[in-house]
């Protein structure tokens, strides 16, 4: 019971920040709600015991991620954004899709059933980073390696588009 | 205990608003941004399964999926960077140089 | 009636320890302004403080009744929201990571075991630094809210400099996580009982090393203050903050100060294990072994804030003694120096726990 009341404080709170994240006309507000919505969804991964990916989500997303949008969004004038419309002229049309889809998904998975809903009772016993750990460099060394080539293209990527060219 | 298909409403409405944003909105941030609404959704499908599936591998998968998300924001941001030097605006439909 | 014993057990278990927690905090951030005060003045041949209370014992309350019913300034120009959004976020993030930290090892008060921690967290490092990294967002939204273009480069300066500042710092703890095999804080303590890691060569001193400067840095604090460099920039991301707002920062950066120093004790210094002078080597020698005894005796609490006041003083000696740096001295600093070391520390530190030399 506990649970649910605070599933649902949280699942409130994530969808109308979110809301607020797409609708506000400064886009620095829109980080703050973005950084909101990051801690709530920091909170349901704690409900689900991902308590490392709660951290990792903290860290990565709202330490790092959103930072460097909060940086570039102020460092890129927005005074203009006042006068300028928001939306595209579509908005109504794309807010009523999303809404048809948002239904339609919600049909499906109100009418649908999932294979693990019957045993969700029981805790996986101590899943914590140790466990975590073992499987990320075991049996997903290959993807991980992957993924650190990724970042390093990214690091590459980034400096090398925005740098100045200083000899033309 | 909270059933499993609250939270898979709870990630398919992130994920619808964060389709309309992309859809709608002109500024590139507030585009950006709800890309990263709908990682979040899918972040939040993949540990729910993983917790009712007792399996790790979701929770392994949303690792990827952060890092894949820091990679994508430097690249992005550095391409908006980019961009608004050279067209000096931050608004996608003024992004028009290909349009006849 | 259950339910009332229930409510009773809950005061005593998270209601009391968050209020002793709370005084402790707000006393401390109170009163490390007079020590900061007094420090500064008589390492410069000064007095300090001296004509409220004996000593200035009084003036942290004077200060704190002058920030309070000061008049409140919000800029015309301001956010108004963002502006009075940023010391909250920035107070909050700091009392917040007070949470996680044990004071000491589950003690025996009126014949009840207290444990003296709000929350032991199993990922209790990995919170701090979260915590810590959400820090910078009251920063930086300080100085773009104030609308003021000393405060916006005080905000930048910051920002650059916490993130960039982070790393290192991260690669220090994770280093220490390492050599602990735990990520929880009182687990990091009891792994110190035979060793502190401190003297665990040579990983150890390059940590404690690495993670001494990026909390310096981390904190703002001279000789790393760029942020709110008087000289250059009035006063940086605060400017054009007054009152009480203005108050917050200024307790934040002190609560700042003391989960740093509460850390780099926990973690390098063996947390709440008391000194002991050369236990295995000449500790059965009745001069050492009755000191080692009379050290042993002190209760473990003391001990760990006897190491945070010393992480303290040893920031406000650092202020008096180092100028500034400049911008880019700062930033090569942290990634042409401090970060490659750190990686080739935590490189050394896996390399020898797979060893099983530590």
């Amino acid at each position: 019971m506990i649970n649910q009341l605070i599933f649902a404080y949280f699942a409130a709170v994530i969808v109308v920040s979110a809301v607020l994240v797409i609708t506000r006309k400064n886009p620095v507000h829109s980080v703050m709600f973005m950084l909101l919505l990051f801690f709530h969804i920091a909170g349901v991964f704690v409900l689900l015991n991902a308590e490392f990916l709660a951290a990792v989500q903290l860290i990565v997303y709202a330490g790092a991620i959103l930072i460097l949008f909060l940086f570039v969004v102020i460092l890129l004038s927005v005074e203009r954004e006042s006068q300028a419309a928001r939306a595209n002229r579509f908005w109504p049309w794309l807010a009523g899709f999303g809404l048809i889809i948002a239904g339609e998904i919600a049909l499906l998975v109100l009418r649908g059933s999932f294979p693990g809903e019957g045993k969700m009772a029981v805790q996986v016993a101590g899943a914590g980073v140790r466990d975590l750990g073992v499987v990320l460099y075991s049996k997903f060394l290959v993807p991980f390696e992957i993924s650190s080539v990724i970042l390093l293209v990214g690091l590459i990527g980034a400096v090398m588009l925005a740098k100045k060219k200083t000899n033309e | 205990m909270v059933p499993l298909s609250w939270y898979v409403l709870l990630s398919a409405a992130l994920f619808t608003i964060g389709v309309v944003g992309v859809l709608s909105r002109r500024n590139v941030f507030i585009i950006l941004m709800s890309i990263e609404l709908m990682l979040n959704a899918a972040n939040i499908n993949l540990i729910a399964f993983s917790h009712y599936l007792q399996n790790l591998t979701g929770q392994i998968f949303v690792i990827f999926v952060i890092t894949v998300a820091a990679a994508e924001a430097a690249v992005a941001l550095a391409l908006i960077i980019l961009l608004a030097r050279n067209r000096g605006t931050v608004y996608v439909d003024e992004f028009n140089l290909l349009k006849g | 009636m259950p339910d009332m014993q229930q409510i009773i057990n809950f005061i005593i278990t998270i209601g009391i320890p968050v209020v002793v927690l709370l005084s402790f905090i707000l006393a401390n951030a109170m009163y490390l302004q007079l020590m900061e005060r007094k420090v500064l003045a008589h390492m410069q041949s000064r007095l300090g403080p001296m004509r409220t209370g004996w000593h200035g014992l009084l003036q942290p309350v004077a200060d704190a009744v002058k920030f309070m019913f000061k008049e409140d300034i919000i800029p015309a120009k301001a956010d108004k929201w963002v502006f009075s959004l940023a010391p909250l976020i920035f107070l909050v993030m700091a009392f917040g990571a007070f949470v996680a930290i044990p004071f000491g090892p589950d003690t025996v008060i009126f014949g009840r075991t207290v444990h003296l921690w709000v929350s032991n967290l199993n990922i209790g490092v990995l919170y701090i630094v979260a915590l810590a990294g959400i820090g910078t967002y009251g920063v930086i939204m300080a100085g773009w809210a104030s609308n003021n273009k000393y405060s916006l480069m005080g905000g930048f300066r910051s920002a650059a400099q916490m993130i960039s500042y982070e790393i290192p710092m991260a690669f220090a703890i994770v280093t220490v996580a390492l050599m602990a095999g735990s990520l929880n804080l009182t687990e990091i303590v009891q792994a110190q009982s035979q060793k502190w890691f401190i003297i665990v060569f040579p990983v150890g001193p390059v940590a404690f090393f690495l993670y001494l400067i990026a909390g310096v840095a981390e904190t703002n604090r001279a000789p790393f203050d760029l942020p709110e460099a008087e000289s250059e920039l009035v006063a940086g991301y605060f400017t054009e903050y007054s009152g009480i707002r203005f108050g917050i920062f200024y307790m934040a950066e002190y609560m700042n100060m003391m989960i740093v120093s509460l850390l780099a004790s926990i973690m390098f210094l063996g947390g709440w294990m008391p000194v002991q002078i050369f236990p295995k080597l000449l500790g059965g020698i009745p001069p050492i072994s009755w000191i080692n005894t009379a050290l042993a005796a002190i209760p473990p609490t003391l001990w760990l804030l006897a190491k945070l006041y010393f992480f303290i003083f040893f920031y406000m000696w650092i202020r008096a003694t180092l100028p500034r740096y400049r911008y880019d001295q700062l930033m090569t600093i942290a990634w042409k120096i401090l970060l490659p070391i750190s990686l080739g520390t935590l490189l050394v530190a896996a390399f020898m726990k797979q060893a099983g030399w530590m």
